[in-house]
């Protein structure tokens, strides 16, 4: 009895905070807007979803965020790795020291860390004044309100969620097996390709969807440091929302997302599932 | 015959620690060559350098008249079999055989084929596709084996091959280890700090303390003529006597063992003067023990009590007290069945030994 109530709570939990709310916005999704309160009918109709579909300016949204959130993930897999690798090689010291340094900036409103890369990025900013001084322009370079600006921000936001995931799996990792697949006579970098990579994709499965999927929603920094021409889905997800009113559009925009956002997890899962098949 | 492997003033040092410290090692080619010491004694480190993980300090290592000093350890035909086994899980038992085979890019029929081979030499035919989580510690052992011989390395190294395993498994591939090792003529280089399994598995033993060998020699040299007192100490049980020389001659030296109460006379050709400091030593086995005095005018006949004495099935070990307070362990064989014991606490008792059984220590 005890027992089943404990099972039960994440189930609880997730049909409460999950399930039920996302019943809801499908619901709105499938109405139509109407000019009341709440803005939408009791009808169903699925015009909301055949505009979606129909208007290529979503698509295009859409694509550009998965875009947008994959170079993300990718550029935090690219400096992530060999950090927590780093980290994980260390005498355990210098490693709670490294973790804790990684794990810092969260002790500061992420919102004020946005800002602070809008001072870093300004025509007269930190960066810049840097790039004159050093003589390598003449004048400031455009960094802020560009697609770059949204991809450093991104980048820097989700970095230690690759590196943790990352760091949780190489630290435990074996040793002996790198040095094993060079006594057989494979080349370092031959070794790494061979063992530590293969070995340490849970972890980078981990990071890469940790990253992802927020970086895919994100609303925040495409505002703060995108410029205004710059559309992804997290802003036209809220421009829908608040500044048109048009809920069952912007509920399906989010239902969509949503797909999008699981249908590779549900992949990958089940890619996973074969492999430890493969095993027994 | 000019060794096959020599290492010629060997060190490592890792910033003031010094590991190895300025040795000297030939192996025989097809020899099993056991280097035996306690943690910390450098051992592992000497293994590691053999294999290419570290670079030593200073010093030069030859294998079959190559020097190998400075060589990655991918471009050495020698291979390893690690502590941990270190076999690798994302791969099928094959695959971690055939590994170094691909590693050297040779064409996929003569990969299985000698993958087979492997596979029947170590008996893991029929879990060829397992992968390692699925294998017990000892089939990974053989895993791991198979994965080294299969490169038909010059030699293989071996890190404490049989530390992971429990005793009745590790008696029976310590047996196994010498039949492969004999069936392949491979020069096996085993690093362990278990006396019986070096004794057992090698040709020559090396013992080594604090980075360097204390005395190089077959198990019975080491074991019957150990060359000073940690070697003596290390491996088995010894009784010593310490005293002043009293007399030597052509092969033997006395000694004035006031522990002993008498004069003690043990085999040794070493250099001493009369009057120095030495110690006489003699393993528990060659004592006997009787309750009357042995009637035999060469042995040393020492009176005593028994201070302690344990049952341990196949022999009985007794602990000796003399007059002088010392203590002696003496080992003896349950040769007869019986139910009372031969010997009960604080019994008088005589404890004899010949003198050729004894030997002389000098540090």
């Amino acid at each position: 009895m005890y027992r089943k109530l404990i099972i039960a709570a994440p189930y609880l939990w997730l049909l409460i905070f999950f399930l039920a709310p996302f019943a809801i916005v499908l619901r709105i999704s499938l109405a139509d807007p109407v000019i009341a309160q709440p803005p939408y009918s009791p009808t169903y109709s699925p015009d909301s979803f055949t505009f979606l579909l129909t208007d290529k300016l979503y698509a295009i949204t859409y694509l550009r965020s998965v875009i947008m959130a994959a170079g993300a993930t990718l550029l935090c897999l690219a400096l992530g790795f060999p950090m927590a690798y780093g980290i994980a090689r260390c005498q355990p010291a210098t490693r709670n020291m490294l973790l804790l340094l990684i794990i810092l900036p969260f002790w500061i409103s992420f919102l004020l860390r946005v800002y602070a890369w809008m001072g870093l990025m300004n025509n007269y900013g930190a960066i810049n004044n840097l790039l004159m001084w050093l003589g390598i322009v003449d004048q400031p370079v455009q960094l802020m309100y560009t697609d770059f600006a949204i991809f450093v921000g991104l980048a820097y936001s989700y970095l230690p969620f690759m590196i943790l995931p990352l760091y949780a799996t190489l630290e435990r990792m074996d040793l002996d097996l790198v040095e094993a697949a060079q006594d057989l006579g494979a080349s370092r970098s031959r070794a790494f390709w061979d063992v530590t990579w293969p070995l340490a994709r849970p972890g980078v499965i981990a990071g890469c969807l940790l990253v992802f999927i927020p970086a895919m929603g994100e609303y925040v920094i495409p505002y703060l440091l995108g410029g205004s021409e710059s559309l992804l889905i997290g802003r036209v997800l809220f421009d829908e929302f608040f500044v048109n009113r048009d809920w069952p559009l912007a509920s399906a925009v989010a239902v969509i997302l949503l797909l999008l956002l699981v249908v590779p997890i549900v992949l990958l899962q089940r890619y996973q599932a074969r492999d430890q098949e493969g095993t027994a | 015959m000019k060794d096959f492997i020599r290492l010629r003033g060997v060190s490592k040092k890792f910033g003031d620690f010094v590991a190895v410290d300025n040795v000297d090692l030939d192996i025989e080619r097809g020899e099993l060559f056991s280097i035996l010491g306690g943690s910390g004694c450098g051992k592992t480190t000497l293994l590691r350098m053999l294999a290419g993980f570290e670079l030593p300090t200073s010093g030069s290592i030859e294998i079959d008249g190559v020097d190998v000093t400075d060589q990655p350890p991918y471009e050495r035909h020698v291979n390893m079999m690690f502590q941990s086994y270190a076999v690798f899980p994302h791969m099928t038992v094959e695959k971690n055989i055939g590994y170094g085979l691909r590693k050297e890019k040779l064409p996929q029929p003569e990969i299985a084929k000698r993958v087979d081979e492997m596979l029947e030499l170590v008996q893991l035919q029929e879990l060829r596709s397992r992968k390692p989580d699925q294998l017990s510690g000892g089939q990974r052992q053989r895993v791991a084996l198979a994965r080294a011989l299969i490169k038909q390395p010059k030699v293989l190294l071996l890190d404490e091959p049989l530390a992971a395993l429990d005793k009745k498994l590790r008696e029976r591939t310590q047996f196994e280890l010498m039949n492969i090792q004999d069936e392949l003529g491979i020069t096996f280089v085993v690093v362990t700090h278990d006396q019986e399994e070096a004794m057992t598995l090698s040709s020559r033993i090396a013992v080594m303390d604090r980075g360097q060998f204390r005395q190089i020699g077959t198990p019975k040299e080491i074991y019957e003529f150990p060359s000073n007192r940690f070697v003596a100490e290390f491996i088995g049980t010894i009784n010593t006597f310490s005293g002043h020389v009293t007399a030597r001659d052509e092969d033997s030296i006395s000694v004035a063992a006031t522990e002993a109460g008498v004069t003690l006379t043990a085999l040794g050709k070493q250099a001493v003067e009369e009057g120095q400091q030495i110690e006489i030593a003699i393993r528990p086995e060659k004592i006997f023990v009787s309750k009357e005095k042995p009637d035999d005018g060469d042995a040393v006949c020492l009176p005593g009590v028994v201070d302690d004495l344990g049952y341990l099935g196949n022999r009985s070990l007794y602990r000796i007290r003399l007059e002088s307070g010392k203590i002696v362990q003496v080992s003896s064989q349950n040769r007869r069945r019986s139910v009372t014991r031969f010997l009960e606490w604080e019994d008088k008792v005589w404890i004899s030994w010949r003198p050729r059984s004894a030997v002389v220590l000098l540090d």
